[in-house]
């Protein structure tokens, strides 16, 4: 029995003959993160009258292989946001890590009796999170994701924002990355083109439009995956479901498709 | 150490993970395939008047075909006392990568922020503009990416239009457009503005034709010129649309001005 841990599981040298490691580069510049291997898909999110929609499938694909299926893609922040990742899974779990980190410094500091006493809101979480994200693309050491922070401003209103690996961050009524914002935010558009209307949006049409948007998703890009995450976010908090099922689908539509959607013969 | 190894050649790697081949590189040194920027469309456009500076974009925010946000600010105040820059007197615009643009913006708001808390005054647009130029510059070998446009009123009270190159090549200038669709409104600024290629009708042939003569214009005119060449741009341009955001900036203060432009 060999017992040092460091050769448990390799090869034995007194078989294979010694580790030629001569393979393996020794020189040449430090390598950062240059693509995405393990990947998520679209995140989509829409605000209605007192809060945000956001919802992820749970797939993590490599490539077109749909490794894992039990990937949950929406994170809860303090109780008070949901933070959806696009892109590389390993960097979201760095991500992931990182905000816990957070969020227990942040617990310590802050006196839970006072209420809501300088706590962390969507805003200051995805400002801090473009920070973060932009701090690396200057580093050219980029988190290759694609993130949407959901929840509610300082003001309590419903917040909705999404930060790229450059650090572009934006704000909408709704918010879709990856192929979502090809196929779902045209539909989530017409339900809340502008912030007026999207005030007007009740709770329940906001998570039909966005299960809709899975549906469509899932029907057309081929990385999805019919099991999904959906969280609502309100002032009352999050309600976060992680094991959702899309359901009623069907292709009987696809036979009346002519062209490419706009012919009508 | 070799009394305890099975493995005959010590001068190799061996099993340990802290024997595996270090990776030897000069410190900063990298190979990147990432590609750090994009461009983020949308248009800008200052115009300087006799007592005023209007500075102007659209709040399209693009992504190649998509658009990522109808409504996203390129214009800001800069360098107000508070965080609300209700007593600002500066305004940048930036276009080109968006988020460069907001680095850029929350950098020199804070220098003149400093600048305020240091010597108890506001800083004045030449000033301003001079550090801009030299912020600009210190990252010359990896460019803040966007295209910027200074305005403020000058010491004596002129409207004053500073422009610059993302490296901080810069001058200052009655009208300038920026981003985009700067190739499409800038030879309208160049007419409107300037009278280029007017001249009094009937003064003659050849060289004795005389030039329109150049009379400052007022705030209504050029409330109206920006918005006809957003418009027109709007028209010829995909990534410029959604809304028009104005910064009037007089001796009374910045009045922001919001218009919608066509969406589609």
């Amino acid at each position: 029995m060999d017992h040092r841990p460091q050769a448990w599981g390799r090869p034995r040298d007194d078989i294979y003959g010694a580790y030629d490691g001569s393979y393996l580069q020794t020189t040449g510049p430090k390598q950062n993160t240059q693509a995405p291997v393990v990947t998520g898909t679209s995140v989509v999110a829409l605000k209605f009258k007192d809060g945000v929609v956001i919802a992820a499938d749970n797939l993590a694909s490599y490539g077109s292989l749909a490794r894992f299926t039990d990937v949950k893609r929406l994170r809860v922040f303090l109780d008070t946001s949901v933070v959806g990742f696009g892109g590389d899974v390993s960097d979201m779990q760095y991500l992931d890590r990182h905000l816990n980190e957070l969020a227990i410094d942040e617990s310590y500091e802050t006196d839970p009796s006072a209420p809501d006493a300088g706590a962390l809101n969507a805003a200051n979480l995805h400002k801090y999170l473009q920070k973060l994200m932009y701090k690396r693309r200057n580093d050219f050491d980029p988190l290759w994701n694609q993130i949407l922070v959901a929840g509610l401003d300082s003001g309590s209103k419903p917040f909705l924002a999404s930060v790229d690996l450059r650090g572009t961050a934006f704000s909408s009524p709704s918010l879709a990355s990856g192929f979502g914002a090809a196929l779902a935010q045209p539909i989530m558009r017409k339900y809340a083109a502008t912030e007026e209307d999207a005030a007007k949006l009740s709770r329940e049409d906001a998570v039909k439009v966005v299960q809709e948007c899975m549906k469509v998703l899932y029907y057309r890009d081929a990385r999805s995956m019919d099991k999904y995450s959906i969280a609502v976010v309100t002032k009352e908090g999050v309600e976060l479901k992680e094991d959702e099922q899309l359901e009623k689908q069907s292709w009987a539509f696809a036979e009346r498709i002519r062209g490419y959607g706009t012919q009508t013969v | 150490m070799a009394m305890f190894s099975q493995n005959p050649i010590m001068n190799g790697p061996n099993y340990s993970f802290s024997d595996t081949p270090k990776v030897n590189a000069p410190e900063g040194a990298r190979q990147h395939r990432f590609d750090p920027y994009t461009d983020n469309g949308g248009s800008t456009l200052a115009i300087a008047g006799k007592d005023f500076t209007i500075m102007a974009g659209d709040t399209r925010l693009t992504s190649g075909y998509s658009i990522n946000s109808r409504y996203h600010p390129k214009v800001f105040k800069i360098g107000g006392t508070t965080a609300d820059q209700k007593d600002a007197s500066i305004v940048l615009s930036v276009v080109g990568f968006a988020a460069d643009g907001e680095a850029l913006k929350e950098r020199l708001d804070a220098i003149c922020k400093m600048y305020r808390y240091r010597h108890g005054k506001a800083m004045s647009v030449k000033a301003c503009a001079q550090r801009l130029s030299t912020i600009l510059y210190q990252k010359r070998f990896f460019p803040y990416y966007t295209y910027a446009i200074l305005g403020g009123l000058d010491e004596e009270g002129n409207g004053a239009v500073y422009s610059y190159d993302p490296v901080g090549s810069y001058e200052r200038e009655q009208c300038r457009a920026g981003g985009a669709a700067a190739s499409l409104i800038m030879p309208f600024l160049d007419n409107q503005v300037n009278f280029k290629n007017q001249y009094v009708p009937g003064s003659g042939e050849g060289h004795a034709l005389q030039e329109r003569p150049r009379n400052p214009l007022s705030r209504t005119e050029v409330e109206i010129l920006v918005k006809d060449a957003f418009d027109g741009a709007v028209e010829r341009h995909i990534e410029v649309g959604d809304g028009l955001q104005m910064m009037v900036i007089t001796k009374d203060g910045i009045e922001e001005i919001l218009l919608p432009l066509k969406r589609d």
